[in-house]
């Protein structure tokens, strides 16, 4: 056995593996945890297809921001495991419906990529072909696709993400009453002028006797 | 080299590419974890200096065996863990705090030897990878998964509460060293890191000897600030250590943590400290390039660049006082994520051809 068919069964052995401890695991927490594993054992997969930029991609995304928010909201939650388990066997029948309709999907899909008729070749490709853009990396070569063959594709994506992100934010944005909050620019604009002043007053002569008696009491009542 | 390397190559055979990877790793490793020892040393040196203490000064010539001391204490204390702790996790957490610290080294070039044939210089890397960068970032976004299993897995609302702040602000600030880094990416056109040094070498400055304005932190400037400053955020140092945050929540994530586990977390931020400060140096300020063309390239350039940027980090925890936490958020995204993002948008533009003749110097 090769030494990269060892890795390669390694790596799908573990993400089979999470992958099933995901959907079996109680604490939601570990499940969560489990996805992480399985979306690193895949970028590990991704990474011996050589598809370097994709696997980093799946790192950074969804294992260092997407499941990071996941994990906040799972931690936060007050989950009820008992009343999570319900109505497991009633919605066994329609989970299995659409776990069979993706995997048959996806048999489609692979068979026809595979072991169907070749994929004709990109701009990026013929071009490289002819030694116009020498590419080594597979970032490279991705990039010069994208930004060539499927240039309108991905910019609508990229469009459809900021609509997204704009809507995400517009939905959540509200101005709370309670909130304590100082805007910094009128904290840094702040003059001494403005919030303070400074009197200026004549000392007083203390008088001989008594009156020192007087001040030695104000100021034990200004010790206590 | 290569002769050198020939007899072990066949007594190893098969084995020889896992043997020579962890060589090379350990060559990495050690002299990295005696530099993390001796950062704590340098940190209470220099903050004692500056606050007109002496710092440690009775283990060993002038306290230079304090770390060593910390370090066998640590050793031996025990590590408890709490009855109400998710077991498996707690003992994960500092663990998936230090791994990534330390595997990011991987691609970390500390040196370049010149090819014997004239051609790309031969980086002192483990990995010399093409998506050096990307993989940097990529591990900088692990880092807080130690923080967080750490924080949750205690079971005290200390430290999950440090956990949230700390995953919170290290997510935030992310977003802005991805943004600076893809400004210098822009400018060397690769995201090799030997390629990024060996593309700030030439440069108008460069002609004149004077290498060091040729580097990526003149073009860079803005970017070069809010790089550090996000990697001081993304580190959890002061100004920005909410998470440890002593006054108000104790120490954060590792409020229950004793013996080597909380030894794990210290080291795992002080070698974080000591990759941002070598990224710094790489992208911005040129690696082991020479400041000037009459003295060599090497690795004490390397070295000292980093040590500068370490020294930064000690004098700022030195200077300012902890950030509020709203405020902290508030410069991660509403300062640094439009700057940085209008910054790639003017690079992007500079780098096109009616613009990029104007200043010939970089890139091209």
């Amino acid at each position: 056995m090769e030494f990269t068919s060892f890795v390669f069964y390694f790596f799908a052995a573990v993400l089979i593996f999470s992958g099933l401890r995901v959907v079996t695991a109680r604490n939601p927490v570990h499940a969560a945890l489990f996805l992480v594993l399985a979306f690193f054992s895949a970028g590990g997969i991704w990474l011996l297809l050589s598809a370097e930029f994709l696997a980093i991609t799946l790192v950074m995304v969804y294992i260092g921001a997407v499941m990071v928010l996941f994990l906040f909201v799972v931690m936060m939650l007050d989950i009820d495991f008992a009343r999570l388990r319900e109505g497991f066997w009633q919605y066994l029948p329609v989970g299995a419906f659409v776990g069979v309709l993706l995997l048959i999907e996806m048999g489609l899909v692979l068979s026809r990529g595979f072991g169907g008729k070749e994929m004709p070749p990109t701009t990026a490709m013929v071009t490289e072909q002819a030694g116009a853009i020498p590419c080594k990396s597979n970032i490279c070569e991705l990039g010069s696709v994208l930004y060539t063959d499927y240039v309108y594709p991905f910019e609508l994506a990229a469009l459809v993400l900021l609509v997204a992100m704009i809507a995400a934010v517009s939905l959540t944005l509200r101005r709370r009453r309670t909130s304590k909050y100082i805007s910094p620019e009128e904290q840094i604009a702040a003059r001494p002028a403005d919030r303070m002043e400074l009197v200026k007053m004549a000392s007083e002569k203390e008088a001989p006797a008594s009156a020192a008696q007087d001040g030695a009491g104000a100021d034990k009542e200004a010790g206590q | 080299m290569d002769a050198l390397l020939q007899p072990f190559e066949s007594f190893f055979g098969p084995f020889w590419p896992v043997v020579w990877s962890l060589v090379k790793i350990i060559a990495l490793l050690v002299p990295l974890l005696l530099c993390v020892a001796y950062m704590t040393y340098f940190e209470r040196k220099v903050i004692g200096a500056m606050q007109l203490r002496v710092g440690p000064n009775r283990t060993g010539p002038f306290g230079l065996l304090q770390p060593i001391a910390d370090a066998l204490k640590l050793l031996f204390k025990e590590v408890i863990i709490p009855s109400g702790a998710s077991k498996g996790l707690y003992i994960l957490g500092p663990i998936l705090a230090i791994a990534p610290s330390l595997a990011a080294w991987a691609v970390i070039p500390v040196n370049a030897l010149a090819s014997p044939d004239g051609g790309r210089p031969i980086p002192m890397a483990v990995s010399d990878i093409n998506a050096g960068l990307l993989y940097l970032l990529a591990i900088c976004s692990i880092e807080v998964y130690g923080i967080i299993i750490a924080g949750w897995a205690t079971n005290s609302k200390y430290a999950f509460l440090g956990a949230m702040r700390a995953s919170a602000q290290m997510v935030s600030y992310e977003v802005s060293i991805g943004f600076a880094l893809i400004c210098v990416l822009l400018i060397s056109g690769s995201l090799n890191l030997t390629d990024i040094v060996i593309s700030q070498q030439p440069g108008e400055h460069a002609i004149f000897g004077l290498n060091f304005l040729s580097w990526n932190w003149l073009p860079l400037l803005p970017m070069f600030v809010v790089y550090f400053i996000s990697g001081v955020a993304e580190t959890n140092r002061a100004p920005f250590d909410v998470v440890e945050g002593e006054s108000e929540i104790v120490a954060g994530h590792m409020v229950e943590y004793s013996g080597m586990a909380f030894a794990l977390f210290f080291l795992a931020e002080y070698a974080n400290m000591i990759l941002i400060s070598a990224m710094a140096s790489l992208l911005f300020l040129g690696g082991w390039l020479s400041p000037v063309s009459f003295l060599p390239d090497g690795f004490y350039w390397m070295a000292l660049k980093t040590a500068f940027f370490l020294f930064m980090y000690l004098w700022i925890r030195a200077t300012f006082p902890r950030f509020r936490y709203d405020q902290i958020m508030r410069l991660g995204w509403k300062v640094f994520v439009p700057i940085t993002i209008a910054w790639v948008i003017v690079v992007a533009v500079w780098m096109m051809p009616p613009f990029s003749g104007l200043l010939t110097g970089q890139g091209g």
